[in-house]
């Protein structure tokens, strides 16, 4: 097969036994990677107990996949799956960066990992070379020392093993910070600096098997492909596209802190009290002066919409992380009521050291600063700190409480949703309203009472992957947003943000021929290929469990804050219609295939082949109301 | 070729995006694949934004040719660049002890050793940098100058001066 390097690890931490295994054409060819192929393989080892399955247990697999696409289609990034700690269904998290072009190059399309390590270690792969190696010396350690300590080591290791061949690059890294270590729900298993495959909490699943990190180092090329011409030329149109994408390129999605807020009014501000702000203090031209490098780029990207950002001087000294990114800038900005751009980028930066998921944590600490302007929670349950919109000393304060896992941070590393679900019972007073999550997963930071941003009413209610902005759902489903589509690209596995035009979409499916020899339609993604995925990813979310259950059609709603008007801007008074919402949200149950409630129809999953799939979901409908 | 056509790769770390599309042109043109470790340019990324590109810089006084025992190396006269003869090198690494900069290595799956060869004079990663306006590495006309061996450094040293450069004094230590 082409594109594939063949091989997968198996690694199971219990035991330490490592091999290699294969997946047929059958499989790959309709599951292709990344989430597809993280879907069937959750499906298969863990769908029959999944709702007993715990996200953190040693029962959970801990999934990080390429795909056939990865390293060829311009900007690589890698899937990392399990069965998610948020929202207790499949969460395809993907990042950028060099891991999965190095895997591929080692000889391996993926890893996945089974059990619980006795102690912390890390997994060094250097080719087919593979071993478990102890990591007491960088448990404990942030971002920045975990990734020094580990370059330094593995090169010399390498240069000690192979002392004639001449200097050794770095090898490619994934990692967790104290956050994931402490199994916190809203941890990330991180890239370099400033890299993170944030939604899904696998940083908290990577921390509770005692891994700390995946090191690799390939040194093969990348494997072949069917038409080697054909790809060259697809790869040189996809870079012609987006070199002319002069504003993506100058400043990445860094420019919207500001126009997410004054123009489209969907920006988070204050714990989602507003989506409105118009601080010109906010605008890329503020964040522009703390960059010392403009196009900052992972493999093979045309792009390059990362930004590094650096504060020389002053309090917040030694600073260091990409742009911030536009949800970063709003999660760790707007939402706490910051707005300066020099505090936003010392808060993201030591959202990365922790190891922290920025849209996830910005979620509960504005969450947390909500309860705390409403009286509900008290300086006291604070340790003392004055959680005040724009405290930025003291958002940072509780960030690493929550990575501690100390006092109230204990339970906001949570998350959001079980946080207020802890606090409501604890404090006696229903807290939901002040809770802005889909599913147990934080929304991204594209809220829709406006109506003027990507996202619609049926977006994020109906996602398999609840609150994650890069997978909404759309109809019609041959939409330029469609979740089908951000499946695709998790699928391939690459960046969404080199096909924002249709004239670079178009070329994904010759893409893949030239690839794999595949040929697969846009219509035979939709209608069957995408469509498999699809219906497992939402069967898994239904399933749930342990600890929470999502009510099906109940639950498929947006947070009750979005039924509340907009208070400030041009958008003032509105809110999400509910009518609306529940018409919308039926139309897209019947343009994907699922029945009133919306679980997939027996006939949909019989059609794709999906029997089991459907027979497990009885359990669901037997409970639904007649 | 006359003289003043001979071409020298430029390098400014600073604009290095880290986009790696130099090693994937120089790979694709030398081996026909994707293939970073086997690029005769290599972008080192010893600490994640100090991408620091990695190739022969072709000193006046070729201390690598000079070195190797097996008369392997030579200088291609219209270029100047340093040309492999991948029958005669036995992989030694005499040339990479040579070399001021730790340059050369050896091939990940063959037994010889990698050096720029400039692309017979119009190298490839220089157009795939400027392609995409990055120009960390741009073409200059070749002179008689003893200043273009000051670039052969190690990975470890370049990056030690960047990251100090971009993220303050105390990085310097961190490599």
């Amino acid at each position: 097969m082409k594109g594939y390097a063949g091989k997968f690890l198996e690694v199971d931490l219990s035991s330490k036994n490592i091999k290699e295994t294969r997946f047929n054409e059958d499989i790959l060819s309709q599951y292709i990677g990344g989430r597809g192929l993280a879907t069937k393989i959750l499906w298969d080892k863990l769908g029959k107990n999944w709702e007993q399955t715990d996200p953190l247990g040693p029962e959970n697999l801990l999934l990080m996949l390429s795909g056939p696409l990865t390293g060829y289609v311009p900007g690589a990034r890698l899937c990392v799956s399990g069965k998610s700690p948020q929202s207790n269904g499949v969460v395809g998290s993907t990042v950028g960066g060099e891991f999965a072009v190095e895997l591929k190059c080692a000889g391996y399309d993926g890893i996945i990992f089974y059990g619980k390590a006795e102690k912390p270690v890390y997994l060094f792969i250097k080719d087919s070379e593979v071993e478990l190696k102890p990591a007491n010396h960088i448990w404990g350690k942030g971002s920045q020392e975990t990734l020094k300590t580990l370059v330094k080591e593995c090169r010399e290791e390498l240069s000690s093993r192979f002392p004639r061949r001449g200097l050794w690059k770095e090898p490619q890294i994934m990692y967790i910070g104290p956050a994931g270590e402490k199994r916190s729900r809203i941890a990330v298993v991180a890239a370099k600096w400033a890299h993170a495959a944030g939604y899904g909490g696998y940083g908290g699943v990577m921390g509770s098997k005692n891994l700390k990190a995946v090191v690799v180092k390939g040194t093969e090329p990348l494997p072949d492909v069917v038409y080697m011409e054909k790809v060259l030329m697809l790869i040189n149109k996809i870079l012609e596209i987006n070199f002319r994408n002069i504003v993506f390129r100058r400043w990445g999605t860094g420019n919207l802190g500001h126009d997410v807020g004054s123009r489209t009014s969907s920006e988070p501000v204050r714990n989602w009290q507003e989506e409105w702000h118009n601080e010109e203090s906010y605008g890329s031209y503020e964040f522009e002066k703390y960059w010392v490098k403009r196009y900052w780029a992972d493999f093979g990207c045309p792009t390059s919409c990362l930004k590094l950002a650096v504060i020389r001087s002053g309090p917040f000294e030694g600073s260091i992380t990409d742009n911030p990114d536009y949800e970063n800038q709003a999660y760790l900005g707007t939402n706490l009521g910051i707005f300066s751009a020099e505090e936003n980028i010392y808060l993201t930066a030591l959202i990365d050291e922790l190891g922290l998921c920025g849209i996830q944590a910005g979620n509960v600490l504005g969450f947390a600063a909500e309860l705390y302007e409403k009286g509900i929670l008290t300086k006291q349950d604070f340790e003392g700190i004055e959680l005040k919109w724009g405290n930025t000393k003291a958002f940072s304060t509780l960030a690493q409480m929550i990575a501690d896992r100390k006092g109230i941070g204990d339970i906001l590393a949570e998350g959001t949703h079980r946080a207020a679900l802890i606090i409501s019972k604890l404090k006696g007073v229903d807290v939901s309203l002040y809770d802005v999550t889909e599913k147990g997963v934080a929304i991204g930071a594209h809220g829709i009472r406006s109506e003027e941003d990507y996202p619609g009413y049926e977006s994020y209610a109906c996602s398999v992957q609840a609150g994650d902005h890069t997978s909404v759902a759309r109809f019609p489903l041959d939409h330029g947003n469609s979740e089908l589509r951000s499946l695709l690209y998790d699928t391939g596995v690459f960046c969404w943000f080199n096909f924002f035009e249709k004239e670079a979409q178009d070329l994904l499916w010759p893409f893949i021929e030239a690839v794999t020899g595949w040929r697969i339609t846009e219509k035979q993604w939709i209608e069957t290929v995408g469509r498999r995925i699809l219906h497992i990813q939402r069967a898994l979310l239904l399933l749930g469990g342990p600890d929470l259950q999502w009510v099906p059609l109940k639950d498929d709603d947006v947070p009750l804050r979005w039924y509340t008007p907009l208070g400030a801007g041009p958008y003032k008074g509105k809110a999400v219609d509910r009518e609306r919402l529940n018409r919308d949200r039926k139309e897209y149950y019947e343009a994907i295939g699922w029945d009133e409630n919306g679980v997939p129809l027996s006939t949909e999953l019989r059609r794709l082949g999906l029997q089991d799939v459907d027979v497990k979901l009885d359990e669901i409908r037997k409970n639904l109301p007649k | 070729m006359s003289e003043n056509e001979r071409v020298w790769i430029a390098r400014d770390y600073l604009r290095c995006s880290g986009c790696r599309r130099c090693e994937i042109v120089c790979s694709l043109s030398h081996e026909g694949k994707i293939w970073p470790e086997a690029s005769r340019i290599r972008v080192f990324m010893l600490l994640p934004g100090v991408e620091i590109p990695h190739l022969c810089v072709q000193c006046h006084d070729y201390p690598c040719v000079e070195a190797c025992p097996t008369k392997a190396l030579s200088i291609n006269k219209q270029t100047e660049a340093v040309i492999v003869d991948k029958e005669t090198c036995i992989a030694c690494g005499k040339c990479i002890d040579a070399c001021p900069g730790k340059i050369p290595y050896i091939h990940p799956t063959d037994n010889y050793v990698v050096i720029c060869d400039l692309c017979n004079g119009k190298p490839k990663c220089v157009e795939a940098c400027a392609a995409g306006r990055w120009n960390a590495l741009e073409i200059i006309k070749k002179s008689e100058t003893h200043t273009f061996k000051l670039y052969a450094k190690t990975p470890e040293i370049i990056t030690r001066d960047v990251a100090s450069q971009i993220y303050g004094k105390k990085w310097r230590e961190s490599v």
